[in-house]
């Protein structure tokens, strides 16, 4: 149809795995036998050949892939947004209308995947032979489009109008018929590859992948010694049967499913739905009464319960009448170490040794002795992981030792027994009328803004330690 | 589920959202450069930063909700405290943290505000001191640009999983810098991985059109979640609470939600114009939020 395919050599593929399914999927519905039908169509007295109704892929989606009428004019509209597929009528608008206007496939030598990128000389050419036939007449941004593209490429203007009348003239020897589908499909073919100002264009990808070639790994003798010990730690490793992995997500899945409010719904309602923000309130880090399930869940592991601010001050009370509150406190103050800032890692670590593990401490923690040993040679040169292997010690101990008795404690079955369950929010006599949605405090609020002391003290220690009063309802 | 609530007010493409632990505030990127802060049940906007870079490709609150953390183009992180003082301009007070030699892709927060974890087109992530700049710890492994990484869920771990153009799925010890596991079972690039919310396993969603679920103790793929009639590339996913559901925004406009232990689909939620860009369930799992070319984002529940 034009001339001119560009350099296909220097520019880049449209990476795009979805056009060669679409295109998969254009090919299977023109098979002859499994195929959509197609007959001619009637364009106000023109008889067009092979062409197909909107209501005829809309049901041949259906059928093939069994999925919904809405879905199914869902990827029918991406496919002819694609323009693998075009409309006759209304063939400036590139959407598929579920009834009886005509449509047609679009001829492969237009395909997106093919012909990409659009090269300014042959939509030079286009809007030069529109602007002849159209006597000027163009639309807004086309018209802009054909100015701009006389300015820049001048020099061969007498070659885009010279080609630009050949094919007009060309095409004059065509049947009408032929001369519709070779507009629309053309048409088509530009509405994608040069969408009008406020469409969506399809083509767009985000920036570009692949393009730096600056840290590639260099095929070395530290490459191949990093990629032999990799391997022979990877064939050293046990694994798990699947079986067994499998069986895992389905008891996980068992316990949590109950505290999932996408699943399983949120007493007293979920906030998003009714604009009631109790739930929140209710789960709060300062709630003085917990709710059930959030008790029961402190039971799942010493995760859950290390992770609830408020389970993990229960944690503390407990400790504390057990004598071992020291155990928390430091495992505390280690987490502040490892995900410390840099500069101070020094003197929190001196400071974890003096408060925990220095012989009289006040707090004194009770580590096994090799460990203490290893704790101490890496304090020569305190680093950020220094105290890792004692702080995996006591964890270990909370969670082997204390955790179990807490769960068995009266302390524990007291929170389960006085825990709330909260009542359903019942449902609204005038549903239209919305509640007022109250605006929370934000967290930013709660570090005066020059106190660069605490900022650091309470990063540091995350979310536990800065609390978020809800606004109650 | 539905659509509760639409964020608008974004001039450009939105790229990148990210949760605040308060379970309502939002931090959102875009392509003409603006960061903004939502309390997303209101639907006010709280604070809005404009980066001095185009396509703003990855943003993340910080735990403790007193700043975020956000970077594109430009090549770095910059991590800007929130203040709601009037007199300061939020861009005064910004830090510039990480610096790669391309794109950066993802960025996350560490379990405090001090790390920060990033990934980029030059093919590697690291880890950065946020308060010095200085770099911790670096990741090389990747054979291709990485595009997403995702942090476990423990309190004793120290791993975290990124995906990437070079189809792999990575495994790494923050500690040591070293790839731990891998697993290369996609047929193109690696959008989003995100962990099961066990920990032992994580789902990724590529440009494929799937999304897979590898299990970590079982070295291996253990699911894929597919259907013929999609055929256009995942570009988001995340667990609901419990792991039963698997979110996933493709580059179709829609969402698709599967049931992780059956693989089959669940359900397929239309609302967006335009690719859904960004998918985050929050962090008490009442709703999720999606990020879409189209301009807003939109909370369903």
């Amino acid at each position: 149809m034009t001339i001119g395919g560009g350099p296909r050599g220097g520019h880049p593929r449209l990476q795009m795995p979805c056009l060669r399914k679409m295109e998969r999927l254009i090919v299977s519905m023109q098979d002859p036998d499994m195929g959509i039908k197609m007959r001619n169509q009637r364009l106000l007295i023109t008889v067009i050949p092979h062409a197909m109704t909107g209501n005829d892929i809309v049901e041949w989606l259906i059928q093939k892939y069994g999925i919904s009428e809405e879905e199914s004019l869902h990827l029918g509209n991406l496919i002819v947004k694609h323009g693998y597929i075009y409309p006759l009528k209304d063939p400036r608008s590139l959407v598929l209308r579920a009834d009886e206007s005509p449509y047609r496939f679009q001829t492969p030598y237009f395909w997106t995947s093919a012909k990409w990128p659009a090269t300014e000389l042959d939509y030079a050419i286009y809007l030069a032979k529109k602007n002849i036939r159209k006597q000027g007449d163009l639309i807004e941004h086309e018209k802009d489009n054909y100015n701009l593209l006389h300015k820049r490429i001048n020099h061969t203007w007498d070659f885009v109008v010279m080609q630009a009348r050949e094919q007009l003239r060309a095409a004059k020897q065509r049947r009408k018929g032929d001369r519709i589908v070779i507009d629309c499909q053309e048409q088509a073919y530009w509405l994608v590859n040069r969408p009008p100002p406020g469409a969506p264009n399809v083509l767009e990808q985000g920036p570009e992948r692949r393009n730096g070639r600056t840290s590639r790994v260099q095929l070395n003798m530290d490459y191949y010694k990093r990629e032999i010990e990799y391997c022979r730690k990877a064939m050293a490793r046990s694994r798990v049967k699947s079986s067994i992995c499998l069986e895992g997500y389905i008891k996980f899945n068992e316990q949590y499913v109950p505290h999932d409010p996408i699943m399983s719904g949120c007493l007293p309602s979920n906030p998003w739905i009714t604009d009631d923000t109790t739930y929140w309130a209710m789960n709060a880090a300062t709630a003085t009464t917990p709710t059930k399930l959030r008790v029961e869940r402190w039971g799942f592991g010493f995760g859950e319960l290390l992770a609830d601010p408020l389970g993990r001050a229960q944690l503390l009370d407990f400790l504390k009448k057990e004598f071992s509150a020291e155990n928390l406190s430091f495992w505390e103050a280690c987490e502040e170490l490892r995900h410390g800032e840099q500069a101070r890692i020094a003197d929190i670590a001196a400071a974890i040794y003096q408060q925990f593990l220095a012989p009289g401490a006040t707090r004194w923690v009770n580590i096994d002795s090799k460990t203490m040993e290893r704790t101490l040679e890496g304090m020569r040169t305190p680093h950020r992981y220094v105290m890792d292997e004692a702080q995996m010690h006591i964890y270990l101990l909370m969670k082997k030792d204390s955790y179990p008795r807490f769960l068995k404690s009266e302390l524990y079955r007291n929170l389960l027994a006085e825990a709330v369950i909260p009542p359903e929010t019942k449902k609204r006599v005038f549903p239209f009328m919305r509640k007022q949605r109250h605006s929370s405090p934000s967290p930013a609020l709660f570090l005066p803004a020059g106190d660069t002391e605490a900022r650091a003290d309470d990063k540091a220690r995350g979310p536990a330690a800065a609390p978020v009063p809800e606004e109650e309802d | 589920m539905k659509t509760r609530r639409t964020l608008k007010g974004h001039g450009n493409k939105v790229l990148c959202m990210d949760w605040c632990k308060d379970k309502r505030r939002i931090v959102s990127s875009s392509q003409d450069g603006k960061v903004i802060v939502w309390d997303s049940f209101t639907t006010n906007k709280e604070h809005a930063v404009t980066m001095p870079c185009t396509w703003v490709m990855a943003c993340a609150y910080a735990p403790s909700g007193c700043a975020i953390a956000c970077g594109g183009l430009d090549n770095k992180c910059s991590v800007y405290p929130l203040t709601f003082d009037k007199n300061e301009n939020m861009a005064a007070k910004k830090k510039s943290v990480a610096m790669h030699t391309n794109y950066l892709s993802a960025c996350s927060f560490t379990n405090s505000d001090m790390q920060i974890l990033t990934a980029s087109g030059d093919g590697t992530c690291a880890l950065w001191d946020v308060e010095s700049g200085q770099l911790l710890q670096s990741f090389h492994g990747h054979g291709a640009d990485v595009l997403c990484l995702d942090l476990a869920p423990s309190e004793t771990g120290n791993t975290f999983v990124s995906g990437g153009c070079d189809k792999k799925a990575m495994v790494w010890d923050m500690r040591s810098g070293q790839c731990i596991q891998s697993f290369e079972t996609h047929d193109s690039d690696i959008n989003s991985v995100r962990y099961y919310p066990s920990g032992d396993a994580f789902a990724s969603g590529s440009d494929d059109a799937t999304c897979r679920l590898y299990d970590l103790r079982a070295d291996r793929e253990v699911a894929i979640y597919s259907k013929e009639s999609i055929i256009f590339g995942a570009s988001s996913v995340d667990f609901s609470l419990s792991g039963r559901l698997l979110f996933a925004g493709y580059n179709d406009y829609t969402i698709n939600v599967w049931d992780v232990l059956k693989g089959s689909r669940v359900s397929i939620l239309f609302g967006h114009e335009n690719r859904v860009s960004a998918l985050r369930v929050s962090p008490d799992g009442t709703a999720f939020c999606s990020g879409s070319w189209d301009h807003t984002l939109r909370i369903w529940a």
